[in-house]
């Protein structure tokens, strides 16, 4: 497998970020002078069979499956943006996708400033509250004296 | 057999009425919402959602609603409801090693890298019914912890069993990149694979898979299992996009996940060493997971060279074949519907045996 370029891996990491995020929050975000797009797929609402590994590490099996709803849309200069979120909200996928159009054009510092960074702050608030929480209820072990050490 | 039958509409909309209103109940008590549900019963929406083998909470929520709170009636709406939707794909298989873990807890090890963390849990409550909840009392505050510096959390929490894999004490799973069996587009053929039968196990009855991971502790095929680790949290669902050409992630989702430690004295072809047995479930389902973990353990006698003892969890298609509750349930209430034509031969049959019975009583009298 080739090493993916910092580009690619940057917008694996924005597709990620606006599946994961709020339906609600994302819409509150969305920038008002939007362009106009072409859909080129509808928001389209299916099912994705999700997949553990035997013992965590072994052979794939098939655990069940997940709703997402995808799509993918164009922007009028022939940018391409996809969509691919949990559930089953389209404006979700639509929105989606139109972000990623719009991080691959020479919008994106904005968008970054305007949709991206919210999300991820507050996608990251709610993992350390959690994990917070979390870190509260780890044991600290003691051992009393032993009474045949005595 | 089967005979289209009218009549009898009117009777089955105003019960379909009456129905509603019952789940309605009493009017002057505020409705149940679907978030209340998502939210507050998140047990049962983690059930639903791990049987029904379809993660959404919106949805699992719907359906307990609409079942009025029956989750084998719930499982059979999503059931239902998934079958409409089109496959998308199939995800990457999920990386549990950098979950997001809220529980994880090990049996075997007190001092484990990473801690035994307790999370969200029942046990070692006094299991007292709480009147405060009945009576709008005070929530308490969860405390916070310290937490590892950011991202470093995830990455800080590897497997237990991965300790013992070091030695050699432990059989390691050899990773395969095959794309596995699944029984929701083919029919379950005997005898299956391992991943075949944890998939079967993990969308199984949570009674059925606890009833036959308990007669394997009480000594029905037995296999010595310790709870090595369990752990709950959230991972991140990764699957490829064949018009991008790369995968990115599609969501997260809860699971609980559970590997055991089992006691093996070796065969003809292994060495000593412990074995395992895996659980993992949508949800935090522990109690299934656990089980699940045990059942797929004692359905490896064969592989591992282990005697067959007749144990019903030994038997794959013993286990297989009935742990659907969708299955199970739907075969099972079948016989209360009009089976008036089968009764009618039924009926027939048993006048025609009598009488031929009553003459040939008749005439050994005479």
């Amino acid at each position: 497998m080739t090493k993916p370029s910092a580009e690619l891996s940057a917008r694996r990491g924005w597709m990620g970020l606006l599946a994961r995020a709020a339906p609600a929050r994302l819409a509150a975000l969305m920038p008002a002078d939007l362009p106009v797009a072409t859909l080129l797929r509808a928001p389209e609402i299916g099912a994705v069979m999700v997949r553990g590994r035997v013992g965590a590490t072994g052979a794939p099996f098939n655990l069940g499956e997940m709703t997402v709803t995808r799509c993918a849309l164009r922007l009028d200069c022939g940018t391409v943006g996809h969509g691919h979120v949990q559930g089953r909200n389209r404006d979700h996928a639509r929105h989606a996708a139109l972000i990623d159009a719009l991080m691959q054009t020479p919008r994106a510092p904005e968008i970054t400033a305007q949709v991206l960074d919210p999300l991820a702050e507050a996608e990251q608030t709610a993992r350390s509250a959690r994990a917070a929480k979390a870190a509260a209820t780890k044991v600290d072990f003691f051992t009393l004296v032993r009474g045949e050490d005595n | 057999m089967y005979v289209a039958v009218k009549g009898g509409e009117r009777a089955i909309d105003n019960a379909h009425a009456f129905l509603a209103e019952e789940r309605r109940g009493d009017p002057a008590v505020a409705e149940l919402g679907v978030a209340q549900i998502r939210e507050q019963l998140r047990l049962a929406v983690n059930r639903v959602m791990a049987e029904g083998s379809l993660y959404d909470p919106d949805l699992a929520a719907l359906a307990i609603k609409q079942a009025r709170g029956d989750l084998i009636e719930a499982i059979f709406l999503i059931r239902a409801y998934r079958t409409t939707l089109p496959r998308l794909g199939a995800s990457r298989p999920l990386e549990t090693a950098a979950m997001a873990v809220v529980r994880r807890v090990s049996a075997t090890f007190k001092d484990a890298p990473g801690g035994q963390i307790l999370g969200p849990t029942f046990d070692y409550t006094h299991r007292l019914l709480d009147f405060r909840l009945a009576a709008d009392g005070d929530l308490p505050v969860a405390p916070i912890g310290l937490v590892p510096p950011m991202g470093a959390a995830a990455a800080a929490v590897p497997h237990i069993t991965g300790f013992l894999n070091r030695d050699g004490l432990i059989e390691t799973d050899t990773p395969g990149d095959d794309s596995p069996p699944d029984l929701t587009r083919e029919p379950i053929k005997l005898p299956g694979t391992r991943p075949l039968r944890l998939q079967a196990l993990t969308r199984g009855d949570e009674g059925f898979i606890l009833s036959m991971a308990y007669s394997t502790q009480r000594g029905y095929g037995r296999t010595h299992a310790f709870v090595g680790e369990l752990r709950i949290g959230t991972v991140e669902v990764e699957m490829d996009i064949p018009e991008l050409g790369f995968s990115v992630c599609i969501g997260e989702v809860e699971v609980t996940e559970c590997e055991t430690v089992n006691q093996f004295k070796g065969s003809k072809t292994e060495p000593p060493q412990f074995t395992r047995g895996y659980g993992l479930t949508f949800g935090q389902t522990e109690r299934k997971a656990i089980a699940m973990s045990l059942v797929d353990r004692a359905l490896r006698w064969k592989e591992l060279g282990e005697d067959d003892t007749g144990a019903p969890a030994q038997d794959e298609e013993f286990v297989l074949m009935h742990a659907d509750n969708v299955q199970a349930t739907g075969f099972l209430e079948h016989i209360k519907l009009p089976h008036y034509v089968d009764f009618q031969s039924e009926l027939e049959l048993i006048r025609n045996l009598r009488a031929e019975a009553m003459a040939a009583r008749a005439e050994a009298a005479e």
